[in-house]
Order: C-alpha cells, then structure tokens, then sequence
C-alpha cells in the first residue's frame, strides 16, 4: 500500500489542523473580582483527517473527545477556531464563503443519535421528509413532492402511506429510518452520521446499521460515521480514526486497526469491549479517567493512563505521523518502543 | 429464614399490571426466577421487555398505578411483595441494596459523599459515628477510590462519572445485603470506565457473597459478568440458563436473533462483512401484545400452535427455553 494520497479515490472531504476552542470563562465581573483568567476549553485542537469518495469514514472515542464537536464543525452548525475544512476541493470553512459555498453544502446532510429529539412532534412525516425538497426547490409542484417522499420513505423500508403519521406512532428505530429519509432527501452525496445507532435497541440498530450500508452501496453515499462503540464501528467503517481529547491519536484502515493497533490509547479501547465471545481472554482494565479537558495533561495527554509513558511523553506533544496507511501521534510507537 | 436457604431471591409466577384507563397493560407476564448466593443473574432485553419493573417490584419501587398482580417474591424464603411500607424500609437497603443508570441522580448533591454514606449505615446498623466514618472509609476503599480519606468529604460534583458509581455502589453495599439489583449499572459510562466498574461489581459479589441481579440491555456486560442469564422478550422470559449456553448455544430463536445481531469486532474490511442478523419489526407494544407466544409474529420458525398457544420455559438441554420448537 501506498502513503496516504497517493492511491485510493480522490477526498471529498479534507480536514487540515482543524481546532474549535470554546469559551467557558466566568462572567466578566467575576473575572475581574476573583482575578482569575479567561477559559478556554478546546474541544477540537488540531485534526487533521480526510475523507474519501464512497468510504465509511469512522469516528471513535470516548465522551467528550471532540467527536461529535467535528460533525458539527463538518456541516457548518459550529464555526472552526482555526484550521480549513474542504469540501470536494472548495473550501466551505469560512464564515465569509458562506452564501458561495450554500450550494455546496446541499450535498451533505446529517443524521443525529436521538430520533425522539431531531424529529419535530408537531409535523406529519410526510412534511418532514418533504421539508429538504421544498426548502432546496428539488420538486416542480405538489404531486412530484409527494411522489418523492413515497419513494424515500420506501427506500427506508417504511411505507408511502406512513407520511400521514405523526413521529410519535413509530418505534425508535421507525423514527431514525424516517430521519435518514430525510436526510436522504436534498439527495446529498455525504452523511454526517452522529451516533445513529446508540439510542437504539440491538436488534433495532441491526437494521439501522444493514439499511445505511444498503443505502451507500446503492446510492454511492460517503459516511461520517461517529459512534463510542469499537464493535459497531468495525462493521461498517473502512477506515477509522480514533480521538482523545480533542484530538486524533490514529488513523488506520478497518482491518488494520482491529488486526494491530498501534497507538496505546486505541489498544485499551479495544480491550474494554466485552468479550461476547466467551473466550476467557483475559484483560486488562485501564486505570484512571479521561482528565478534565479544561486542564488537560501537558506532552501526549493519554501520558498519565498510558503504560508505555515515559519522560518526554510528559513533555513533548506527539504529532500525528504516517506510516505506510497507518499514522498514530505516539513517541512510543514512533521510537519503535512498542 | 435463619437456615441459610439455597436461594437469595426466589421470584414465583409474578406479574405486574399498569392499570389504564384504556384497560390494564401487563408489563411483566408471569416470570419466575431464583438466585442464589453470590450468584450474579443477569437480566437481559430489549426496552420495553419488562426487566426494569421487575428490578423495581423487587425493591418495591414500583411506580404507581404500577402493582403486582399476582404471583410472589421471596427474600432468603420470606415473602417481601406483600409487606407494608414500612416493613420494606427495613428491608430496602438493609436487605436489598440498589444501584441504578445515573449515578449523579442517585446521589444527593446537598450532601458530602461521606455524609451520605454515614447516614445510610446508621440508619441500617446500629453503630456509633465515629465507627460509621471508618465503615465508610472501608467501603470508598473497597470499591477503588483513591485517597478516601481526603475524597469522603467532597460533593457528588466533585467526582467523575465512573468514581460516582464506584460511590452508589458503596452505597448499596453499606448494610452488608443480601441481594443487590444493578438497573443499568454501566449504561451512563464510558468503555473504558464500564470495564472498570464490571470487574468490580463481579469482585464484590463474589467477595461478599451478595446475589446480584444485573439488569441490562448489553449482552456484552452480562457475558462477562454474570453467571446465569435470563432473557425477557414482552413482559416473559424467553430462555434462562447458564451464561455460557445462552451466549453461545442458544435456544430461543428469539436469544438467537438478539446473539446475531450484537455487532462484534471482526477483523476484515467492512466491505467483507455479512450483514448483521436482524429480527424482522418491533417488540410489540404492551396494548398489543400477539396471543400465544408474542414473539411469534417476528419468529422464522413459528407454526399454528405457536399462535395459539403461550409456551411455557422447558428444560432445553441446561437452559429452560419457553418455545414449542422444544416440546
């Protein structure tokens, strides 16, 4: 295999040295009584990753990594403290391009975790998924509206007829199929999936999980997918990237990751999933916690729970480096002491 | 009750209605199950399936208009479902600890840690202050939080997601019980915090000899915790039996479907995967549940009697399995 970029089809989606701090400052009277600084929680700080044509690009990561901060970056619903974000070679991270880069942005849509919250209860199914095709002046008239949200409903495994009901006749995993039709209906060519699966039952989330594979086979659709859990990631990512604290710690393909693991960090989330297996492997539980991002470790922030640490881990903060497909932002890895 | 009985909890064809003005909803159909000492049972389904209200009607809990309906439930062979409010104060707690999904609900947050924990022993064990702070210290120490002697006098807020749990569950364990039910005990944490706090739920019991009914929604958590397992589809349970047998052999072909379609880490591309073994619809809802067996409508394997007829759990090599296919 080659280095990255060099084979493989072309980004759709390019991320470089992206960062969103936020700002959790006491108000400004108390800053000036207590004497105490501004506070800057960096969320996001410095990733960079890519996306490519027709993949399952796969976020994973613990609570409060930053993972679901990106999707938000990625669709424009948050603006980047720094770094670029392009979009099939446009740059669409500027607030000033914003209006140029509307047309653009048509072609990505979102898919959120809690189909309970991101489905409005007053608006009939039927409107919901209507709402993308008259807002993007898709359909001519009336009769193409409706024609339209039969056929998406039914790609999604619902019926034309269903559009009638209101959100809250249909099961948790009916509500997330209507918002991936909805979803589906500005005819994007790239999903920000957020956690799709999570709110969702087992049996229910394999059919969310067999239907958005379905869907990117026939349709062509490249996925952002995010999500905590390693074992649903692993069935339908083709590359993954793992985060800790606001940033990426590696990037690797699917099989690779799951096959060696480079980076410390990614191999204890692999050894915290529960063996379904039963095969008496015997593991091996991390010690500690994700630290307060507020105050976050200095060198490579896993440093303090990382058993291979050692004194310049303390120090130094390690960049993300390519190897052959693999890059992981490690010393250890780097120094070839694990 | 004093002849140390072979079962902690024993639970005998007990329902559990929610009367409505549209009729009453039977949430929990006549289940039976037992654990014994030091026996962590898990309790595993989908939402909806039951498993929460019969946690809840063992620590008497249940919300009303929620009550049992019939059927019994014994602690060490004493009937507890029939006991007056304040003869199940003495039980819950004393007898029955709890921990539940969101530990930063199940703490006080106008009360230090320790304050909580030195209540809840004293209100239970009849000891002084100043041995109820040392019993406390014990416990923080004993569940794995770090220097308890400077952490037991701060807040619930003061603590992480993870180390507030390790609090409930030395909450749970202060009067020494019997039985402990875990409603989502790892559901709110992270992976990472979830093996933590398994492994530790698994040492305690083991250690102290406490029956533990784990109730989850994740196989995974109850593969590598528990020693039986019990399965509940629509208010019954479909399959019970050892851990082992169930995760790997199972009966029901409702435990087969659920075994198929929990994603596990495979290592080949995405693209090599078959796709995950999906079960057809929805659990029904409770106004609706199908007569016969109820899962019949989104079985394979169903035929006319399993319409007609409600199966009964049946002895299936070690798993008793509630399915025609076995008669």
């Amino acid at each position: 295999m080659l280095s990255r970029g060099e084979q493989g089809p072309p980004p759709l989606l390019t991320l470089e040295d992206v960062g969103r701090a936020f700002d959790v400052s006491r108000p400004w009277l108390n800053r000036v009584i207590e004497g105490t600084p501004r506070q800057l929680l960096h969320a996001v700080d410095g990733v960079s990753f890519e996306v490519r044509k027709g993949e399952t690009f796969a976020l994973v990561g613990e609570s409060g990594c930053g993972k679901s901060t990106i999707a938000r970056l990625i669709v424009g619903l948050y603006a980047p403290s720094r770094g670029r974000i392009e979009f099939d070679g446009v740059r669409i991270s500027d607030p000033e391009t914003r209006v140029a880069t509307a047309k653009l942005r048509r072609r990505m849509q979102m898919i959120f975790q809690d189909p309970y919250a991101s489905l409005n209860p007053r608006w009939r199914v039927r409107d919901i998924v209507a709402e993308p095709i008259r807002v993007l002046g898709l359909a001519a008239d009336q009769a193409e509206i409706t024609s339209r949200v039969g056929v998406l409903l039914k790609q999604v495994g619902l019926a034309p007829e269903d559009g009638d009901k209101y959100p809250h006749e249909f099961s948790g995993g009916q509500r997330q199929r209507i918002s991936i039709a909805r979803a589906l209906s500005g005819s994007p060519d790239f999903l920000v999936c957020d956690e799709p699966t999570s709110a969702l039952d087992v049996s229910v989330q394999a059919q969310i999980l067999n239907l958005m594979t379905e869907l990117q086979s026939r349709l062509g659709l490249t996925y952002l997918f995010i999500s905590h859990n390693l074992a649903v990631v692993s069935h339908v990512a083709d590359r993954i990237g793992v985060m800790y604290l606001g940033r990426l710690v590696e990037i690797a393909d699917a099989e690779e990751l799951f096959a060696r693991p480079k980076h410390p960090y990614t191999r204890m989330l692999l050894d915290a999933v529960p063996d379904l297996e039963m095969s008496g492997r015997q593991r091996t539980p991390v010690a500690g916690e994700v630290p307060n991002p507020l105050s976050p470790p200095t060198g490579c922030a896993f440093h303090p729970r990382c058993p291979q640490a050692n004194e310049r881990c303390k120090t130094e903060r390690p960049n993300l480096i390519w190897r052959a497909e693999v890059a992981s932002a490690c010393h250890a890895v780097e120094e070839n002491r694990i | 009750m004093s002849s140390a009985p072979a079962t902690v909890l024993e639970i005998k064809n007990l329902s559990i209605e929610f009367p409505t003005r549209r009729g009453k909803l039977l949430a929990v159909d006549s289940i039976s199950f037992s654990i014994a000492p030091g026996e962590v049972l898990g309790v595993v389904g989908e939402s909806g399936a039951g498993k929460s209200v019969t946690g809840a009607a063992v620590i008497g809990l249940l919300d009303p208009p929620g009550r049992i309906s019939g059927g019994e439930i014994r602690l060490e062979g004493q009937r507890i479902d029939n006991l007056s409010h304040d003869e199940m104060l003495r039980v819950r707690g004393r007898r029955i600890g709890a921990i539940f999904q969101d530990p930063l609900t199940s703490l006080n947050p106008l009360y230090t840690v320790g304050g909580q924990l030195v209540e809840t022993i004293r209100t239970h064990l009849d000891v002084g202050a100043g041995e109820a702070r040392e019993r406390a210290l014990g416990l923080l120490r004993e569940v794995g939080i770090p220097a308890p002697e400077a952490r037991i006098d701060h807040y619930p807020h003061q603590f992480s997601g993870g180390m507030r749990q390790r609090v409930v569950i030395a909450l749970a364990l202060c009067a020494e019980p019997r039985l402990i039910i875990a409603d989502e005990p790892t559901t709110a944490l992270d992976v990472s915090i979830q093996a933590q706090i398994i492994q530790l739920l698994k040492k305690l019991a083991r250690e102290h000899g406490t029956a533990v009914m784990l109730i989850t929604h994740d196989m995974g958590v109850i593969a590598e915790t528990a020693d039986r397992v019990a399965v509940m589809y629509a208010g019954r349970v479909a399959e019970i039996g050892p851990v082992r047998e169930v995760v790997r052999d199972a009966r029901h072909p409702y435990t087969v479907g659920l075994m198929g379609s929990i994603p596990k880490i495979r290592i080949a591309s995405a693209k090599m995967h078959a796709p995950l073994v999906q079960i057809e619809g929805a659990m029904p809802r409770l106004n609706a549940i199908p007569p016969g067996c109820a899962f019949h409508p989104r079985c394979g394997k169903s035929f006319d009697r399993c319409k007609a007829e409600r199966p009964e759990p049946r002895a299936v090599g070690s798993n008793l399995a509630a399915c025609w296919l076995y008669e």
